[in-house]
């Protein structure tokens, strides 16, 4: 279990990055590698050149601003899991984190790591899909900005091209007091998600939904934004009844199967952990705050 | 004055050095000018070996040599791996080549080795050998494999059923006619693989000018490794060393000889060189022994008060590709299904089917929680159908001690019949019971019900045939430093045999376990050995320290005696010096008494005098010593999810006398953590094709700490009658019965659902399938 050949690049610029990235073919970024490694260790990839975003500096940084958090590509998981602003400001990331493999794959995996391996059941994408993430690709030729609709693709594929790099990603922030629930159910702790549902929501004066935000992850390709039914239940009191339908539109999306794991159970956990995630957001949203 | 130290909890002499990194396992070790091999494998589970063409990798940068069977030494493309346990009933046995001829038989089965300058380069190589496989028909499961028509396993064989054999006592038909009720379960059981932290490795270095073959291997016994190496290859006894350093974990696999040790040594005599193989995660899933499915077609007969009467039925096991233990591990699980209850007639048929998936040898517990779960699955039933407390219906089928010792009347494994020794099964349970306030626990499930949450309780009970023979060889000798060492065959991979076996030792010379030495693992240190496996260690290599300890210990006594003008009674050994009895204060030291013992230059010996504080024993058991365990274990299912939380696990355990209580809490702890793994997680997947899609720890499921529940150790101790220690095994008591409980307690806790649990593991996604299952049959 060794990888095959390749050539390491250790740039300390984004100048330098860039320019790497416009001249070298089949190359690969490596981050916090806590997904990259194995899969070259395994042989699954044997790319030619091996960049290292590591020694690139300034891309470690969380940056709070009045709509949205921006986030440096390289921020270990573990940096968010710790930052006061994310659990002041985002505190579902910080519970989302709690399930992104254990202490020590923490400590080196970074968010942009994750965003670009696209696992469809990655915690940080279903974070990245809930929040409208708005990403900034880099090349010789500048940024560009991108909605993570635009950016996901497919099973472990995005629209990142091959002389770019993800530089930063901005989540959107919620009003303070906004009501959130993540849940996920995988075989261990630790383990990739069979289903992990976020939720995200705020409630007007009489305690009906003002605006949600629900994401579905590990149960298709990529994490499923229940977009029709966050617009629908708008003005709808969150409760049981609306916990069912809900439910059942998570159940409704197509799931995958493989070896292990039916088209059927995963259905099936999409509902049940949709609405528990959707009644721990409505027990803690607060009803004083209006979006 | 040094207190004895058998019964401590002494802790790990071992301990230190792993803890602080200075433990040295085959990897550790690097030879200069070593080479590194990687093997080329096969990507399909049957077919035709048309041609190998190497030239590519061989005319690679880096690349040494390129070994096939046709570059083997002669012996080795002559012989076959050598069959460790031949038996009569074994009709079609099936062993390797050291490198496949002409046929590989499943996915994994080595076809060729590389040898390079480093890993990297072989693993290049070995993608640059070109096999050209002609597909053949795969036998992927063992059921199948019995059908009218279906693919033959091996080339040429007439049939797929390695061996066929019966386990008859009493009066069968009778049994079953005669009784009130009879109850059928037709139940499957699947069990991973040993998957130690540490995976199997090889060193071999062949010096050209001494022709000495030099193997450093991890393994669980160096002995029988190197009778393997024996009947392989042609090399002379004092040529051949096999030495074992630190072992990460065996749990039974690494007690076998397998290809690619031979291969390695091959590769060694081939280019001069030491060749190191250091095995693979990947290579760990797909070449190293494991056990798999078993299929039981059970019934039992029980009177109209849940007395037994008989139990009868067929076990079709999953043999893998080839047989290189026989039957041992299926023939275990038929001899331990009877376990701690009194059945008088008993008839089991195992039919043992050749596949072509990677061979089954022994995992902790071999094949026994299998047959502890029929056994336990079956008593459930017939609990539930006669409305009874299935601690209840378990009391009134146990052996009582007062029956002891108690024949069975099926033969073991090791040809024996199997009896019992000692034990006390109705206390053990009750033991269990009590700490985990069974008689309680129906209140507690039905609160819990009221609130929507499904809480269960399981039992288990296992007996468990430890210490088997043939023996374990021990040499206690005095060094002239005064220095104590033990030398044995016997070889850990984490029991910690440098401190129970340093404990009985010590205390024939009343030192403390620091003054006393344990080597282990290099068949340059005593002449024979069969390793450590079976929980057999204690019984075996425990009994031989005694009894080699004992001996030195006595010719001690008699020296001193002779010296300073005593009787050899009025010598007391301790702290190092031999004393005189008394307020005197004459002594000698051990290190005078050693120098003494070895004579001076030129002078004879005194009459009757052998040299040196040397003696060597072999304790040879007559028989199995049988330990026994109670498994209770609560649980709580999300019934949304299928989640199982284990809430308790109490364990009630009895080894005999006990050597060291910590290390025994270890061996349970660490059992029971097995026995986690299989009850709800472990599961190698096949495709039809037999390809395993099992190869990593994100697909095969180890049990991670936070899913193991903290174990509550009761521990019993009926000392065996078979052994001067009085113990039996420890090694792998926490997992036998701990699968059954747990399994148990998920069916007790969806019992209100009407769900029918027949099977092991159980995945979160097949307990909703079978709540689903359940609550379509209660419409239907």
């Amino acid at each position: 279990m060794k990888p095959s050949p390749f050539t390491y690049h250790a740039p300390t610029t984004t100048a330098e990055l860039t320019e790497l990235l416009g001249t070298l073919d089949d190359v690969r970024i490596i981050a916090g590698g806590q997904s990259l490694m194995p899969m070259m260790n395994f042989r699954f990839v044997q790319p030619g050149h091996l960049i290292d975003l590591n020694t690139v500096g300034g891309l470690a940084y969380v940056d709070v601003q009045r709509d949205f958090i921006e986030i440096g590509a390289s921020t270990r998981q573990r940096f968010l899991q710790r930052s006061q602003d994310i659990a002041k400001h985002m505190p579902i990331v910080g519970e989302a984190l709690s399930h992104v493999g254990h202490r020590q794959t923490r400590a080196r995996g970074t968010i942009g790591g994750s965003l670009c391996h696209f696992d469809p059941s990655a915690e940080l994408v279903n974070m990245a899909a809930l929040h409208d993430a708005v990403l900034t690709l880099t090349s010789v030729d500048g940024d560009r900005s991108i909605s993570f609709g635009e950016f996901g693709l497919g099973f472990l594929t995005t629209s990142v091209q091959p002389n770019e790099f993800l530089r930063s990603v901005r989540l959107a922030r919620w009003p303070e007091g906004h009501g959130y629930g993540f849940e996920e159910f995988a075989m261990r702790h630790g383990d990739f998600a069979i289903c992990a549902v976020s939720c995200l929501m705020t409630l007007d004066d009489r305690g009906a939904i003002d605006r949600l935000a629900v994401a579905v992850s590990g149960v298709s390709e990529t994490p499923v934004r229940l977009t029709e039914m966050e617009g629908r239940l708008r003005g709808t009191m969150p409760d049981a009844g609306t916990a069912t339908d809900l439910a059942a539109a998570a159940g409704d999306i197509e799931a995958m199967s493989d070896a292990y794991i039916t088209s059927d159970y995963r259905s099936h956990l999409a509902r049940v952990i949709t609405r528990r995630a959707f009644t721990k957001a409505t027990e803690r949203a607060d009803q004083r705050v209006r979006a | 004055m040094q207190m004895r130290s058998f019964g401590q909890s002494i802790k790990r002499k071992e301990d230190p050095a792993f803890l602080t990194g200075k433990g040295r396992y085959v990897d550790d070790i690097e030879l200069p000018n070593m080479a590194h091999a990687a093997f080329v494998r096969s990507p399909l589970a049957h077919a035709k070996i048309k041609s190998i063409d190497a030239s590519a990798a061989r005319a690679m940068d880096g690349v040494i040599a390129v070994i096939t069977y046709h570059e083997l030494p002669e012996t080795l493309r002559q012989r076959r791996l050598p069959l460790v346990v031949p038996v009569e009933s074994l009709t079609n046995p099936r062993l390797p080549y050291t490198l496949a001829r002409d046929e590989v038989c499943y996915v994994g089965e080595a076809i060729a080795i590389v040898v390079a300058e480093n890993r990297y380069i072989a693993e290049d190589a070995v993608a640059q050998v070109m096999v050209d496989l002609e597909p053949l028909g795969v036998v992927a499961d063992c059921r199948a494999g019995l059908l009218e028509g279906a693919p033959r396993s091996h080339l040429g064989a007439d049939s797929n059923i390695a061996a066929t054999m019966p386990s008859v006592t009493g009066d069968i038909d009778a049994a079953f006619s005669n009784a009130r009720h009879v109850f059928k379960e037709s139940i499957f059981q699947h069990r991973g693989g040993a998957f130690f932290m540490e995976c199997r490795g090889a060193i071999a270095h062949y010096d050209q000018f001494s022709e000495n073959l030099l193997v450093y291997v991890s393994s669980q016994g160096v002995h029988r490794i190197k009778r393997s190496f024996h009947e392989l290859f042609d090399i002379q006894d004092s040529k051949l060393r096999i030495v074992t350093p630190d072992v990460g974990g065996g749990f039974g696999p690494k007690g076998s000889y397998y290809v690619e040790y031979g291969a390695v040594a091959a590769a060694s005599m081939a280019t001069g060189r030491p060749v190191k193989w250091i095995e693979d995660r990947r290579e760990n899933f797909v070449a190293t022994h494991q056990e798999r499915d078993q299929y039981w077609d059970v019934e039992i007969a029980v009177d109209e008060n849940a007395k037994i009467l008989g139990v009868r039925g067929t076990l079709t096991h999953d043999n893998g590709a080839y047989t290189p233990w026989g039957i041992v591990l299926p023939w275990i699980s038929v001899a331990t299904v009877p376990g701690p209850y009194v059945i008088p007639a008993y008839d089991m048929t195992l039919i043992s089917v050749i596949t072509n998936k990677v061979p089954t040898t022994p995992v902790r517990g071999a094949g026994r929680p299998q047959a502890v779960f029929v056994m336990e699955r079956l008593l459930e039933r017939v609990a539930k159908e006669l409305g009874l407390d299935p601690a209840e219906v378990r009391r009134r089928n146990f052996i009582k001690p007062e029956q002891m010792p108690y024949d069975v009347g099926v033969i073991f494994r090791d040809g024996r019949p199997v009896v019992y020794d000692s034990g006390d099964y109705p206390k053990c349970q009750e033991v269990a019971l009590e700490a985990i306030n069974y008689e309680a626990f129906a209140e507690r499930q039905k609160a819990a019900l009221s609130e929507g949450r499904y809480i269960g309780i399981g039992i288990g009970n296992a007996v468990e045939a430890t210490g088997l023979g043939p023996y374990e060889g021990v040499t206690v000798r005095i060094g002239t430093n005064g220095n104590i060492t033990a030398y044995t065959g016997a070889t850990p991979q984490g029991q910690a045999h440098k401190t129970t076996l340093a404990q009985i030792v010590a205390d024939h010379f009343g030192v403390s376990i620091d003054a006393v030495t344990v080597e282990t693992g290099d068949t340059s240190n005593i002449s024979f050995g069969i390793g450590t496996f079976a929980s057999r260690t204690a019984v075996n290599a425990g009994s031989s320290a005694h009894l080699a300890g004992q001996a030195v210990a006595t010719k001690v006594r008699e020296i001193a005696a002779q010296l300073l003008e005593v009787e050899p009674d009025d010598i007391e050994l301790t702290d190092g010096v031999a004393r005189v009895k008394g307020p005197s204060n004459r002594f000698k030291t051990l290190r005078e008494l050693a120098v003494y013992s070895l004579g001076k230059p030129g002078f004879s010996l005194a009459p009757g005098m052998t040299p040196g504080l040397e003696n060597t024993a072999y304790f040879t058991p007559t028989q199995s010593s049988y330990a026994n365990g109670t498994s209770v274990a609560e649980v709580e299912v999300d019934v949304e999810t299928g989640r199982v939380h284990i809430n308790r696990l109490v364990m009630s355990h009895d080894c005999g006398r006990v050597i060291n209580p910590m290390v025994v809490d270890g061996q349970v702890v660490g059992g029971v953590a097995h026995g986690v793994g299989n009850a709800l997680f472990e599961r190698m997947v096949h495709d039809d094709q037999a390809q395993p899609l099992s190869t990593n720890f994100g697909e095969y499921m180890l049990p991670l700490a936070a899913d193991v529940p903290r174990v509550e150790i009761h521990h019993q101790e009926t000392a065996s009658p078979n052994n001067p220690l009085g113990v039996k095994g420890a090694g792998e008591g926490g997992t036998i019965p701990t699968i059954v409980a747990i399994v148990n307690a998920v069916a007790n806790a969806l019992a209100p659902l009407g769900v029918h649990i027949a099977e092991a593991p159980l995945s979160p996604q097949r307990i909703i399938q079978l709540i689903d299952e359940a609550k379509a049959r209660s419409v239907a």
